[in-house]
C-alpha cells in the first residue's frame, strides 16, 4: 500500500510539474527557458498588465526555447499570425538575429513590433589595471594594431555583443573592423572572467552584466552605449561624450502577430505604454538594472526597422553575412 | 571564528519551519526527479521556477527549495543507474560502470549505500569547502583561460582510451562519433549555422539529454522487447538492505581523493559534474591498477564517481556565487534565477547579502544530512518505485522520458531525435561499441573547441599558446601521462585475467 501511494504520488508531482499550458485570454510567449530575460519580461510586464486591469484575466507565460527565439518567431508567423490575444518577448538579440537571416527564411517584417519598456545599456569594460583610461585610447590602439586588443563577449560572433565595439569603431572613421579580434564566451560574466585574467583585453556587454564587478573594483567601464549616463552609474561616461556616436541598448519588448488589425495594434500599444508609465514597472526596472527606454506602437516599428537594416549592413561589413 | 558567527547567521535564516519543510520536500522531489531517466537536475530546477515564482517564496526559501533538488537530483541519479544500466542524469552515468554490474551479482544494496554515502561524503565535503574558501577559490577561474581549458579538456580525452575494458578502438570510435554530433548546431565562432540542414530544431545543438535518454533508457526498451525481458537489465531484485561497513571503510580514500577532484572540477567554469564523475572514476582506475577489477562490479567503482559528481555539483556552486558564472548546466538554471529574485550574483555577493550566501550554505548542510537519511536508510521507498514488475516499469520509464525530454523545448523533434539515438544505442550494443565515450563526446567537444578556437584567435594561430602557461603545460604533461603511460605499462605487464572473487564477493 505504502509504496504505492508513494508511486502515486511521485508520479502525480511529475505531471503536475510538467503540464503547464491551459487557456487564458491573453498569452505571452517567452521564446527562451524559464528565468532569463524573455521570461523575466513576459512574467513581469504579464503581472503588471492584469493589476493595472489592462487585460481581463491573469497573463498565460507560455516558455518555447529554441534557436534563440526562432522557434517562437516561426510558430507565430506560421501559427498564430492573426491572433490579437498574443505577445511574444524581444529583445536586440531578436532584431540582431532577423537581421542576419538566423531565423531560417524569416525575416523582420513577418511581425509586427509594438513596443519597448525598458533596456540594458551596453558597456565596454576593462580590467582595473589596463592602460586604458578612456575609449579613446582604445579606440587609437586599436587604430594603430588591430589585433592588439582581443574582445570577450557573452553572444556568439556577429552576435550583439561582438557589434558593440565595432560600431564604435566605426563612428570613429576605423574600417578595418574584420580584422578585430572577438570571442564569445558563456555569458557575460564569463567574459569577464576572461577579462579580468589577462586573456581578453576588454569586454562588451550589458550593464546588468558588469553591476558586481564594478562594486568591487576589479573591472573599469571605459564607456556606457547610452544616450545619457545611467542613474546610479554616474561616474561612467557615454560613448556619446567621449566623441562616439554610439546608441546600442539591450531593449526588452514584445512583437505582436502580423495579421492583426490595425486598431488591435494600438491597443496593445496603449497597454504597454500604460504598464511602462506605472510606478510597479519603475520599480522592477530599477531592480534589474534597466534604464528607461519607452517606445510603443509606430514610433518603435519604425525605430526597428532602421536597427534592422543598420546591423545586416554591419553584419555584411564583418562577414557573419554575405 | 567569522566563520562560525556567519554559520550562525545561516541557520537562524535557514532553521525556520518553512525552509525545513522546503528542504525536505525539495529533497524527496529531487530524489525522484534524478532518479528518472530523462529528468536530470537542471530540468528539475527548471521545472519547479515557475512553482516557486507563484508560491510567492523570498529569496532564501526559493534558493533553499532549488537546490535542495538540485542536491537531491544529484544523489538520485545513481539509483536507476545501479539497478537498470539506465543513468538517471547524466553524472550518474559512470555509476553504470560498476553499479550495474554489482547489482547483477545481486548486490544491488551495497551498490546503493556505499554509493549514497559516497554522495554524502563528496556533498558534505564541498559544502564545507564551499563556506571555508570560496571567496579566494574563486580567483582560480581568472587562470584559466582558453588554453588551459582546451588542455583540461584534452586530458579528458587523453584518459578515455582507458576505459573500455575490451575495445580501444570501439572506444576511441564511439568518442569521435560523439565530437561530430557536438558540431552540429550555432558555431560560436563564425556565427554560421553547421551541420543543421537548416531545421531550426537543430540550431541549438544537440542536447546531450537527449542522447543520453535515447542511448540508454529507449535502447533499453529495444533490447527489453526484442529478449522479451531475459538479458533486459530492467528487473533486477533488491534483497535486504545492510550496510556493509567493511567494503565502505576500505574506499575511504577513494571517497577522500574523488571528493577533492571532484570539487576543483566543479569550481572550473564549464567542466562541471559529469567531467568530475568522470575524472574520477578514471583516476581511481588508475590508481587500482588492472588488479583493481573496475568495470566488473566494485566498491569503488560506485564511490569514486558519486563522491566526484556530488563534490562537483558543490563546487559549481562557488563560480556561480562569486562570479556569477554558471559551472554547470544547473547552475546556470539557478544563476537566472537568483538574478529573477534580484540578487546578483558576483564578487560583491557574499558582503552584499550574508543572509542569503549564509542561509543557502546552511540550508546545503541540512539538506544532506535529510538526503543521507533518504538514501541509505530509507533508499528501499525510492527503489520500490523503479523494481515494479518490467512490464509496468518499462512503460512508465518511457512515458517519463518522453515527459522528460518534451518538457526540454516543448517540440516534438527531440522526442524523434530521441528515438533516433534509441535505435543507435541498440545497434552499438549489438556491436559492442560502448556509449558512455558518445555522451562524454558531445558533452565536452562543444566546449573543446570553442576553446581551440579561442586560443587561436587570440594568438593569431600560434599553437605554440596552447602550452604557453605551466598550468596549461602541467595539464598537457598529465594527459600525455594518461594517454601513452597505459600502452606502456600493458606492454610490460601481462593483463591479469578478471579478478573473479570481485564477481562472486
Amino acid at each position: 500500500m505504502k509504496f504505492t501511494a508513494l508511486k502515486a504520488l511521485g508520479t502525480s508531482a511529475v505531471i503536475a510539474l510538467v503540464s503547464t499550458s491551459s487557456a487564458w485570454a491573453t498569452e505571452c510567449i517567452a521564446p527562451a527557458n524559464p528565468g532569463g530575460g524573455w521570461d523575466f519580461t513576459c512574467r513581469q510586464v504579464g503581472k503588471l498588465l492584469y493589476d493595472l486591469k489592462q487585460v481581463d484575466a491573469p497573463v498565460q507565460v507560455t516558455n518555447m526555447a529554441g534557436a534563440g527565439g526562432g522557434l517562437a518567431y516561426n510558430h507565430v508567423v506560421t501559427e498564430r499570425n492573426t491572433d490579437a490575444d498574443l505577445l511574444v518577448a524581444a529583445s536586440s538579440a531578436t532584431t540582431t538575429r532577423l537581421a542576419q537571416k538566423a531565423f531560417g527564411d524569416a525575416t523582420a517584417d513577418q511581425v509586427r513590433f509594438v513596443g519597448a519598456i525598458g533596456a540594458d545599456p551596453g558597456v565596454i569594460v576593462v580590467a582595473k589595471d589596463s592602460p586604458f583610461q578612456t575609449l579613446g585610447d582604445m579606440v587609437d590602439a586599436i587604430k594603430a594594431d588591430p589585433g592588439s586588443v582581443a574582445f570577450a563577449g557573452g553572444s556568439a560572433a556577429g552576435g550583439f555583443d561582438h557589434m558593440k565595439p565595432l560600431q564604435v569603431l566605426k563612428a570613429a572613421g576605423f574600417t578595418d573592423i574584420g580584422k578585430v579580434k572577438y570571442i564569445g564566451v558563456d555569458g557575460g560574466a564569463d567574459a569577464i572572467t576572461q577579462t579580468v585574467g589577462g586573456f581578453t583585453q576588454a569586454m562588451t556587454g550589458d550593464m546588468s552584466e558588469i553591476v558586481g564587478f564594478i562594486q568591487s573594483g576589479e573591472v573599469r567601464a571605459l564607456a556606457v552605449l547610452s544616450e545619457d549616463r545611467v542613474p546610479g552609474f554616474d561616474d561612467i561616461p557615454t560613448a556619446r561624450e567621449q566623441g562616439f556616436d554610439v546608441v546600442a541598448v539591450n531593449w526588452r519588448g514584445f512583437y505582436v502577430p502580423k495579421g492583426i488589425s490595425d486598431d488591435e495594434f494600438s491597443a496593445w500599444a496603449t497597454k504597454i505604454q500604460a504598464v511602462a508609465d506605472s510606478a510597479e514597472w519603475k520599480e522592477a526596472m530599477a531592480a534589474n538594472g534597466l534604464a528607461p527606454f519607452t517606445k510603443v506602437g509606430g514610433d518603435f516599428q519604425s525605430w526597428v526597422d532602421q536597427v534592422v537594416a543598420d546591423t545586416e549592413a554591419l553584419s555584411k561589413e564583418i562577414g557573419v553575412i554575405q | 571564528m567569522e566563520l562560525l558567527s556567519n554559520l550562525a547567521l545561516g541557520f537562524g535564516v535557514a532553521l525556520t519551519p518553512l525552509t525545513l519543510t522546503l528542504a525536505v520536500i525539495g529533497c524527496f522531489l529531487g530524489t525522484i526527479i534524478g532518479a528518472l531517466p530523462g529528468l536530470g537536475p537542471s530540468n528539475g530546477v527548471a521545472i519547479l521556477i515557475p512553482i516557486t515564482f507563484s508560491l510567492g517564496l523570498d529569496a532564501t526559501a526559493a534558493l533553499v527549495l532549488l537546490t535542495s533538488v538540485y542536491y537531491g537530483a544529484m544523489y538520485g541519479g545513481r539509483i536507476s543507474s545501479i539497478l537498470l544500466n539506465i543513468p538517471g542524469d547524466e553524472p550518474a552515468m559512470m555509476t553504470t560502470l560498476d553499479g550495474y554490474p554489482m547489482a547483477k551479482a545481486g548486490r544491488a544494496g551495497d551498490a546503493l549505500v556505499i554509493s549514497g554515502v559516497a554522495s554524502f561524503v563528496g556533498a558534505l565535503l564541498a559544502t564545507i569547502a564551499l563556506a571555508m574558501v570560496a571567496p579566494y577559490l574563486a580567483r582560480i577561474a581568472y587562470k584559466f583561460g582558453p588554453a588551459e581549458y582546451f588542455a583540461l579538456y584534452a586530458l579528458a580525452f587523453a584518459t578515455l582510451g582507458g576505459m573500455a575494458s575490451n575495445n580501444q578502438a570501439k572506444a576511441a570510435l564511439a568518442s569521435f562519433i560523439g565530437l561530430a554530433i557536438a558540431l552540429i548546431g550555432l558555431d560560436n565562432n563564425s556565427g554560421f549555422y553547421r551541420f543543421t540542414g537548416g531545421n531550426l530544431h537543430l540550431a541549438d545543438g544537440i542536447d546531450f539529454l537527449v542522447a543520453i535518454v535515447g542511448l540508454f533508457a529507449v535502447s533499453e526498451v529495444f533490447v527489453f522487447i526484442e529478449t522479451h525481458g531475459k538479458s533486459s537489465a530492467v528487473g533486477v531484485k533488491l534483497g535486504k538492505v545492510t550496510i556493509p561497513w567493511a567494503e565502505m571503510w576500505s574506499t575511504r580514500w577513494t571517497m577522500l581523493r574523488s571528493s577533492a577532484v571532484g570539487f576543483i572540477a566543479g569550481v572550473l567554469p564549464g567542466a562541471g559534474a559529469s567531467l568530475g564523475s568522470f575524472m574520477t572514476y578514471m583516476m581511481e582506475k588508475g590508481i587500482a591498477g588492472d588488479k583493481g577489477g573496475f568495470g566488473t562490479g566494485v566498491a569503488k567503482g560506485v564511490a569514486a564517481p558519486e563522491a566526484g559528481n556530488n563534490a562537483a555539483a558543490g563546487g559549481a556552486l562557488v563560480p556561480m556565487l562569486t562570479l556569477g558564472v554558471p559551472g554547470s548546466g544547473t547552475t546556470a538554471v539557478l544563476l537566472a534565477v537568483l538574478m529573477t529574485l534580484n540578487i546578483t550574483p558576483g564578487p560583491t555577493l557574499f558582503a552584499d547579502r550574508p543572509e542569503v550566501v549564509w542561509g543557502l550554505i546552511a540550508s546545503l548542510l541540512i539538506a544532506n544530512f535529510v538526503l543521507l537519511a533518504m538514501n541509505v536508510p530509507m533508499v528501499k521507498i525510492f527503489v520500490k518505485i523503479l523494481t515494479v514488475p518490467p512490464a509496468v516499469l518499462l512503460p512508465g520509464v518511457t512515458m517519463v522520458s518522453f515527459v522528460g525530454i518534451y518538457s526540454l523545448s516543448g517540440s516534438y523533434f527531440d522526442l524523434v531525435l530521441m528515438i533516433v539515438f534509441g535505435v543507435m544505442g541498440y545497434v552499438f550494443r549489438k556491436m559492442d561499441i560502448p556509449t558512455v565515450p558518445v555522451i562524454l563526446g558531445i558533452l565536452l567537444g562543444y566546449q573543446m573547441e570553442n576553446n581551440l578556437r579561442h586560443a587561436m584567435t587570440l594568438s593569431d594561430g600560434d599553437w605554440t599558446y596552447l602550452f604557453s602557461s605551466p598550468i596549461a603545460a602541467v595539464l598537457w604533461i598529465a594527459a600525455a601521462t594518461g594517454f601513452i603511460a597505459p600502452m606502456f605499462l600493458r606492454g610490460l605487464l601481462k593483463r591479469p585475467p578478471t579478478p573473479e572473487s570481485a564477481i562472486e564477493d
